[in-house]
């Protein structure tokens, strides 16, 4: 079975369906992948300037709209400047 | 059912995952559920100058509806077994 546990208490990566990125410590999550993050911010990529970050404070995402979860690796998260970073926002899902 | 089964077998083995939102993500293996989603570790994403988003993740979650391929190292499939497999499969599908 392959779960999302290990990932509680953890600050994780969340892409959603329609290519947006939040990134929080995991709160808990279900069955159908549901999942509550505390203290989430959402990351907006663009080529124009740096990372914007907007604090969301705490969150339910729906299992239904989530495409990947990934635990963070705080130390390397701390030790990238996001203002250099220029990228393209991820592509939302298309089916 | 029988693809849960073929993943099982292929645990720990490197593999690519191409995801509906053209992100390939390659890692290795460590679990699948029922619903294929898939569970990778020490992952890289393929084309990282582009896709710089996930520099610090190190393992991921993967939701198998958002799945489009998984790229499998052929010399730990064997097709031969598989190809029975699917039409017994599919033979007692349509028995039933």
């Amino acid at each position: 079975m392959s779960s999302l546990q290990g990932y509680v208490d953890r600050r994780v990566f969340l892409n959603l369906q329609d290519g947006r990125v939040i990134i929080g410590t995991m709160a808990g999550y279900d069955q159908k992948s549901n999942v509550v993050l505390s203290d989430s911010k959402e990351r907006v990529y663009s080529m124009e300037e740096g990372v914007e970050e907007i604090p969301l404070g705490l969150y339910l995402v729906k299992g239904d709209m989530i495409v990947l979860i990934g635990e963070v690796d705080e130390a390397i998260d701390q030790s990238v400047d996001l203002t250099n970073i220029r990228a393209e926002p991820i592509p939302a899902i298309r089916y | 059912m029988l693809i849960f089964s073929v993943f099982k077998t292929l645990t720990d083995q490197q593999v690519v995952v191409e995801l509906k939102n053209d992100l390939s993500i390659t890692g290795t293996l460590k679990s699948v559920d029922q619903f294929l989603n898939i569970r990778l570790d020490n992952i890289k994403v393929l084309d990282e100058a582009r896709h710089p988003h996930m520099m610090a993740v190190k393992n991921c979650f993967i939701r198998g509806s958002v799945v489009r391929y998984v790229q499998l190292p052929a010399e730990h499939v064997d097709t031969q077994l598989l190809e029975d497999a699917t039409r017994r499969e599919t033979t007692t599908q349509i028995k039933r």
